[in-house]
């Protein structure tokens, strides 16, 4: 009743599971080998996570404005308000919960950051692609345009988007929209940097052999494009997604700072900053200090991970 | 009373300092000057700049009581009740030397009561304004109108000559690109002229020594710098960048009076801050109730009354620096009473629910609250805190916060449920706040009305008070508007504003009740 062993078999000779191949990789081999960038991945996960999770893990959902209490206001870090209720990280001048807003608020701010990036990414890849592929007049437009908007602020840009965009929207829907509007206009200001590299990239591809032979053999150019070029651009645009998400981060906190972003009701981590300075001189540091202090983690910590992608990915430093 | 105490000390401690030498004020509040148009705007900013340079016929001191400015008397002409006759000053010279008589007067009038002229609504009762001699004015009004001086306090005199020599006698539009050559120049009577100006930057005002005044200003030299950010504000009076903040933060207050060298004057404003909403049967735009108006039914107005706690309000958001109101005028107004100024000590949540339940709404509504977010003190933060306090009975509501520059046309253009406003009441007379916030929007009433609420019976006794003579019966007939004001709950008041100018050490002035203070009132000296 035994069952049959195989000794023709050794695990030594088991191919690798794939996990364990991309961790032998170089890419991941430069990773182990950077404290720094585990450091960065690790506090980017965490908040990641922890925004992820905020419906589960905040002790309060300071979205609901039923929940709160006003006398619970201006609470110290680590102590009970008026009404009994404890705050690790304090309570702002509503009485909302410093934690639980933060935990929110980088959830508005990641999501606006990642839907924004991801919306450039898709404007300035196939802009690039088509531009860098079928060059002449079409490729020049592009560019031009791309070179017009990449000599204002990203900033003016979004506000400029924004404006137009409160302009158009009637004002009983501007708040439902904000969100989507601060998205667009993120994404509108920074397509410029993905079609460029994007082009420079199709440009190099578009000589070599394999795309003309695809050519040759009546392959559909989109089919091309998409199939057969992008997946050889894309280790740029991964890179410059990542440290587009910091700014894009960053964006939106600046936007919400200066009071044209998302609605002081649904706060993002800027909006918060935004409240907390008011209340610099009063004397309640926390309202200001936690929310910055998430603030410049997440955006080092993702820009970190950008740089040591760059690096890994960039054959000339290896 | 403490504001008493308090002009009452600093007259005694500035009477016994005489001015030595040159002072230059550096003077920063949160906002510029809109125009130096003086019949452009009606609006506090505008007017509290333009006292410095222009004058008006009469004005009003600290304690809201009206003295003479550029006409020394004013009475009914005897045999007339509807006539005003002012006598007007003598000797008084413009900056430009041109000696100010009474076609000056009439100029200014007619130019005030301009088509174009934001000041218009405060003299609609004007039929015509002749000059008798060089300083005798007549007014002629279409019925008896005993209050009349009191609209006068913020209608500025210009120079007839003037004015006309540069093309600008129409009025610049408010809200408009208009432009002419007062909006950028000035010739008035007042103790400073307009040295330069570089609008929401810094405007300079020196002295003007020919100004007819017995005692010179201790102030030479004004430097006025708006400076949006509250923060950036203080700490520009905390390192000594500026010597006066108007507009102080209610969170600063405590810090800055505990530093050295600074000193901050507190003192109630003649401002409500009120929430008004929209009335009628057409269904609000962003309302999930679709076919009908919730905030039409009186049991849903009552709720939301019972739903806020304005002492948390008073307690926190403006840390005690204001007075909870339960009646949309202040108390430095005539036809406020103790008795309508009544309000729930604390929120009556279960009350406010059942209320809403009985009317229809066990679940409530959502709605969209406007506010804007950089024109009264923590505008945004009493909003936000109504969000809440709503929120607690099922009133889902959408905050939409704007700077006061977006906000004034949704309630200009009636394009807004819900809204936060603060209303000054120039007049000290429940008429104007009756005049533009509750009459039916037609004409030049209802100005500041967009809520749709209309009562014919309402508007026939509104209109009365404009020509009644027998204070007595017209005090009556105020407290009755009122009376119908409070039960139909036409708004929402939350409280009075309380001002807070901080200031180096040693510099000596009151809070304004119309916060206007002004800056040749100041006196130097411990």
């Amino acid at each position: 009743m035994s069952t049959p062993q195989n000794p023709a078999t050794p695990v030594a000779t088991k191919p690798p599971s794939r996990l364990y191949r991309m961790w032998d990789s170089d890419v991941f081999f430069s990773f182990r080998r950077s404290p720094v960038t585990i450091v960065a991945a690790t506090v980017a996960f965490v908040l990641v996570l922890a925004a992820i999770l905020a419906p589960w893990i905040a002790p309060y959902n300071p979205f609901d404005p039923a929940s709160l209490n006003l006398m619970d206001g201006f609470t110290a870090p680590n102590s009970n308000s008026m009404m009994g209720n404890y705050f690790l990280l304090g309570s702002d001048h509503q009485g909302r919960d410093v934690l639980s807003t933060i935990l929110y608020g980088s959830r508005v701010s990641l999501f606006v950051g990642v839907s924004a990036t991801l919306f450039a990414m898709a404007i300035g890849i196939s802009l690039g692609l088509t531009a860098g592929y079928v060059g002449g007049t079409t490729d020049s437009i592009i560019m031009r345009v791309a070179d017009i908007q990449l000599s204002f602020p990203a900033i003016l840009i979004a506000l400029l988007i924004f404006g137009i965009a409160r302009g158009i929207i009637p004002p009983s829907q501007q708040e439902g929209m904000a969100i989507w509007v601060l998205i667009v206009a993120i994404g509108l200001s920074n397509w410029a940097q993905f079609a460029r590299t994007v082009r420079g990239a199709t440009m190099v591809e578009r000589q070599k052999d394999y795309v003309s032979a695809a050519r040759i053999m009546g392959v559909h150019p989109l089919v091309i494009l998409i199939r057969h070029v992008l997946p050889n651009v894309m280790a740029p645009v991964l890179v410059i997604a990542t440290i587009g998400l910091a700014l894009a981060i960053i964006e939106e906190a600046t936007l919400s700072f200066l009071g044209v972003g998302v609605p002081p009701t649904q706060p993002s981590l800027g909006t918060l900053i935004r409240i907390g300075q008011q209340f610099l001189f009063s004397g309640e540091w926390w309202i200001l200090f936690f929310p910055a202090i998430t603030l410049v983690l997440l955006a080092l910590a993702v820009n970190l991970l950008g740089d040591w992608l760059r690096d890994a990915l960039n054959p000339r430093l290896r | 009373m403490r504001k008493l105490l308090i002009t009452a000390s600093v007259l005694a401690l500035g009477a016994a300092v005489m001015p030595a030498s040159a002072e230059t004020v550096r003077w920063a509040r949160a906002s510029d000057a809109l125009t130096l148009d003086p019949h452009s705007q009606n609006q506090g900013v505008t007017h509290t700049f333009a006292h410095h340079i222009y004058e008006t016929l009469v004005d009003r001191d600290v304690e809201g009581t009206l003295i003479p400015r550029l006409a020394t008397e004013w009475a009914v002409k005897e045999g007339d009740p509807t006539v005003w006759v002012f006598t007007l000053r003598q000797g008084v010279k413009f900056h430009d030397g041109a000696d100010f008589t009474a076609e000056d007067v009439v100029f200014s009038l007619d130019r005030a009561r301009s088509d174009k002229s934001n000041m218009k609504q405060l003299h609609a009762g004007v039929q015509s304004v002749t000059a008798v001699d060089d300083h005798t004015v007549e007014v002629k009004m279409s019925g008896p109108s005993p209050l009349y001086p009191n609209n006068l306090t913020n209608t500025f005199m210009m120079d007839k000559t003037w004015t006309e020599a540069n093309n600008a006698v129409e009025v610049q539009e408010a809200g408009s690109t208009d432009d002419n050559f007062a909006v950028r120049n000035t010739n008035g009577t007042g103790p400073y002229m307009l040295e330069s100006r570089d609008p929401d930057v810094r405007s300079v005002l020196k002295l003007n020594e020919e100004h007819w005044a017995e005692t010179k200003p201790a102030v030479t030299e004004i430097i006025y710098l708006p400076i949006a950010d509250n923060a950036t504000r203080v700490a520009a009076l905390l390192s000594g960048e500026v010597d006066l903040v108007q507009d102080v933060p209610v969170q600063d207050i405590e810090r800055l009076g505990s530093s050295d060298g600074i000193k901050v004057t507190t003192g109630p404003e003649n401002r409500v801050i009120y929430f008004g909403y929209r009335f009628g049967d057409e269904p609000l735009k962003s309302s999930n109730v679709t076919d009908k108006n919730p905030i039409n039914d009186p049991k849903v107005r009552e709720a939301m009354h019972l739903a806020i706690d304005r002492n948390a309000i008073q307690q926190v958001v403006m840390r005690g620096q204001s007075v909870p109101t339960g009646v949309a005028t202040p108390p430095f107004v005539n036809g406020w009473t103790p008795e309508l100024d009544t309000y729930p000590e604390k929120a009556d949540v279960e009350g406010a629910k059942a209320l809403l339940a009985e009317a229809g709404y066990p679940d409530g509504f959502t709605i969209t609250l406007d506010t804007p977010n950089n024109r009264y003190v923590n505008d945004e933060a009493i909003s936000q805190a109504v969000v809440g306090m709503l929120g607690q009975i099922g009133i889902k509501v959408t905050l939409a916060s704007r700077p006061i520059t977006q906000h004034s046309p949704l309630i200009q253009n009636s394009e807004t449920d819900f809204y936060l406003l603060g209303w000054g009441v120039p007049t000290f007379d429940s008429a104007y706040i009756f005049n533009d916030l509750i009459h039916t929007q037609a004409g030049h009433y209802g100005a500041y009305n967009p809520s749709g609420y209309t009562n014919p019976e309402l508007d026939a006794k509104i209109e009365s008070l404009e020509t009644e003579v027998d204070l007595d019966k017209r005090n009556a007939t105020i407290a009755e508007i009122w009376a119908t004001v409070q039960e139909d709950r036409v708004l929402l008041p939350i409280h009075n504003q309380v001002l807070a100018y901080a200031m180096k050490d040693g510099m000596n002035l009151d809070v304004h009740p119309e916060n206007q203070p002004r800056l040749y009132n100041v006196t130097f000296g411990e």
